[in-house]
């Protein structure tokens, strides 16, 4: 199994998180219910982990595994806290709309 | 690991039997636990039960299936189409993975080929369960939104919120288990309880709370909030009608049956029992043990049901969160000083 | 056999990763992302990070898209309240984001160069080995990670209160 990887070049996971991430600022930049761009964000943590996995299995070094976690951790924390203002925004406003929240402009 | 393997034709065909073998058993357990439980009902109540088709009601669950599958098959006008398909589906399908890692025995040793009565042994076994846990939320949730209908809606977040949070308490629990035992793989846990040796006698909390815990996490009284009649017509799947809402009904006798499985699995010793051995039978002493254990909790399950009212939806978040999750802490903390001063 | 599990996997996560991003429904987007997550959890297995898997499909499948789903039933957003930006910025971030690509590409072409060991070690990825590279070599970040959680909960279940009374 763990020889077999061999099979897929280490460029290719590069390619595949790249897209991922790319994919990921697209939707930042199209999207503008908040939910969906925290969603987007969340989709570009996880390109980065994947990579972060890809190296460690292919260095065999379980030091790209653990940097994995700790972006679990902050995606986690990330998620909790953005939903909550998100829900208090709402709670205020009546829309997910983040263009609607540049009234700190002029 | 699993790959290499997956080229063996010899091991495909003991797996998929294997697994052929815990699919029918599964249904035909979530199939007469509903016999079971109109007759623990019945017993309850002082009543007779179902007692007409066949010989003490036995063929009810097959009459049962019979009328699903002949009824009108209804979708409301507004609803999602797709999603609402699938949901049952998805439940389903969750309520069903979780058995691949359940140790059912130790070996079989009829066959000339001794054959392990696992499908997979997977040395994260217990956290595959946990995953496979938290994925049955989806099923719930798309199906109430996807009905759009209020109490539909209503009834799906419920279940959701009480789903996400006794899944902690029930997280942590299991924490205490694995510091305990020292390993993740369920085989592992249940290969250590021998003889009398049961978690049990370690974890009584942990045993208490795990069982609190999994009795919401099915959704079963006194925690049905999801499907209360009584202020929700009939919760998240009030719109569902013939062979989708079959679907739901018998996904939770499912659940039911695999969260016995591994309450009996992790807290009193799975196919273990003092002066039995597990290879009995070539082997199949150890099934015919967890078996016993399991039917037990499910009538447990069911006196339970038919005992205590239902909850009010902010006792039951209040007993969640500042009773249940501060006393799985707890436990936890003491298990974690109690093998670190006897560890050694 | 492994180069055609990995390219199934990538076709299926940049697909669903894509529906996610153009799909009118937002609950729809939540859970096209989640598929998108359970092929990404299929590169973990397929990478021999068996325990990364688990726990990538408990923590996202399981608790951060159950939240995000239900902030959106809660909210009762569908397809007709969903804002949408004007076609033209549509077309200048689609621009802009292609050309990003293009520009990474481009400059990771050729330029990754690693030294794969000649014997690869199975128990990397297995929970033993990265229990104790985690209480070992990274107990601090470990706890500033316990002081993170614990400060988001807080902020999360301060900023949730309704009236708020210092």
């Amino acid at each position: 199994m763990l020889e077999s990887i061999r099979q897929i070049p280490i460029d290719y996971y590069v390619y595949l998180s790249t897209l991922l991430f790319v994919i990921g600022i697209l939707g930042v930049l199209i999207r503008r219910n908040a939910i969906i761009v925290l969603m987007c964000v969340e989709l570009m943590l996880n390109a980065v982990n994947l990579l972060l996995a890809a190296f460690s299995t292919y260095l065999g070094d379980a030091q790209g595994q653990i940097m994995v976690f700790f972006i679990m951790v902050v995606a986690a924390a990330e998620a909790a806290v953005g939903l909550g203002i998100l829900v208090m925004i709402y709670r205020n406003t009546k829309s997910t709309d983040i263009s609607l929240l540049d009234k700190l402009r002029n | 690991m699993s790959l290499i393997l997956l080229f063996d034709t010899a091991l495909i065909l003991e797996k998929s039997i294997l697994v052929i073998v815990l699919f029918l058993i599964t249904l035909g357990v979530a199939a007469y636990s509903t016999y079971g439980e109109r007759k623990v009902a019945a017993f309850i109540q002082d009543r007779l039960g179902p007692n007409r088709a066949g010989p003490f009601g036995l063929l009810q669950p097959l009459a049962d299936g019979v009328k699903f599958f002949t009824k009108e098959d209804f979708m409301p006008n507004a609803a999602e189409r797709w999603l609402y398909i699938l949901a049952p589906g998805a439940f389903m399908f969750v309520a069903c993975m979780t058995s691949a890692v359940i140790p059912w025995g130790t070996q079989l040793t009829i066959f000339p080929h001794p054959v392990d009565l696992q499908v997979a042994d997977i040395n994260i076994g217990i956290l595959y369960v946990m995953g496979f846990t938290s994925l049955g939320v989806y099923g719930i949730m798309i199906g109430g939104w996807s009905s759009n209908n209020k109490y539909s809606l209503y009834g799906a977040i419920r279940a959701s919120s009480q789903m996400i949070s006794y899944e902690l308490a029930m997280g942590l629990s299991i924490i205490a288990v694995v510091m305990l035992t020292g390993t993740l793989s369920l085989k592992e846990i249940a290969a250590q309880q021998t003889g009398f040796n049961w978690n049990i006698w370690y974890q009584p909390l942990g045993f208490l709370l795990f069982f609190v815990c999994s009795l919401a996490e099915c959704n079963r009284a006194p925690f049905d909030m999801a499907e209360c009649e009584t202020e929700l017509v009939g919760g998240y799947h009030t719109e569902y009608s013939s062979m989708k809402l079959g679907f739901y009904l018998f996904a939770e006798y499912i659940n039911m049956f695999i969260s016995c499985t591994i309450i009996a699995t992790l807290y009193f010793g799975g196919y273990n029992f003092p002066g039995v051995d597990p290879g009995w039978l070539g082997g199949f002493m150890g099934p015919i043990v967890l078996f016993a254990k399991i039917f037990f909790f499910i009538f447990v399950f069911m006196w339970i049901r038919w005992t205590i009212p239902r909850f009010r939806y902010d006792q039951l978040m209040h007993l969640g969160w500042k009773s249940l999750i501060p006393l799985a802490i707890l436990n936890m903390l003491l298990t974690g000083a109690g093998v670190l001063l006897f560890e050694n | 056999m492994t180069l055609y599990l990995f390219l199934t996997l990538a076709v299926v996560s940049v697909i669903t990763a894509l529906l996610m991003v153009f799909s009118k429904s937002p609950v729809r987007s939540v859970l096209y992302l989640i598929l998108t997550f359970f092929a990404i959890a299929g590169q973990y297995i397929l990478l021999n990070a068996q325990f990364l898997a688990v726990v990538h499909i408990i923590v996202y499948a399981g608790a951060i898209m159950v939240l995000f789903l239900f902030v959106l039933m809660m909210l009762n957003l569908n397809s007709d309240t969903e804002p949408q930006k004007s076609t033209v910025w549509k077309l200048i971030a689609g621009i802009a984001s292609g050309l990003l690509l293009v520009t990474l590409v481009g400059a990771l072409r050729g330029s990754i160069q690693i030294s794969t060991p000649a014997k690869l070690d199975g128990r990397v990825g297995l929970v033993e080995n990265l229990g104790r590279v985690l209480f070992t070599d990274f107990v601090v970040p470990f706890e500033i990670a316990g002081i993170l959680f614990l400060a988001a909960m807080v902020g999360a279940v301060l900023v949730g209160k309704r009236d708020l009374q210092v």
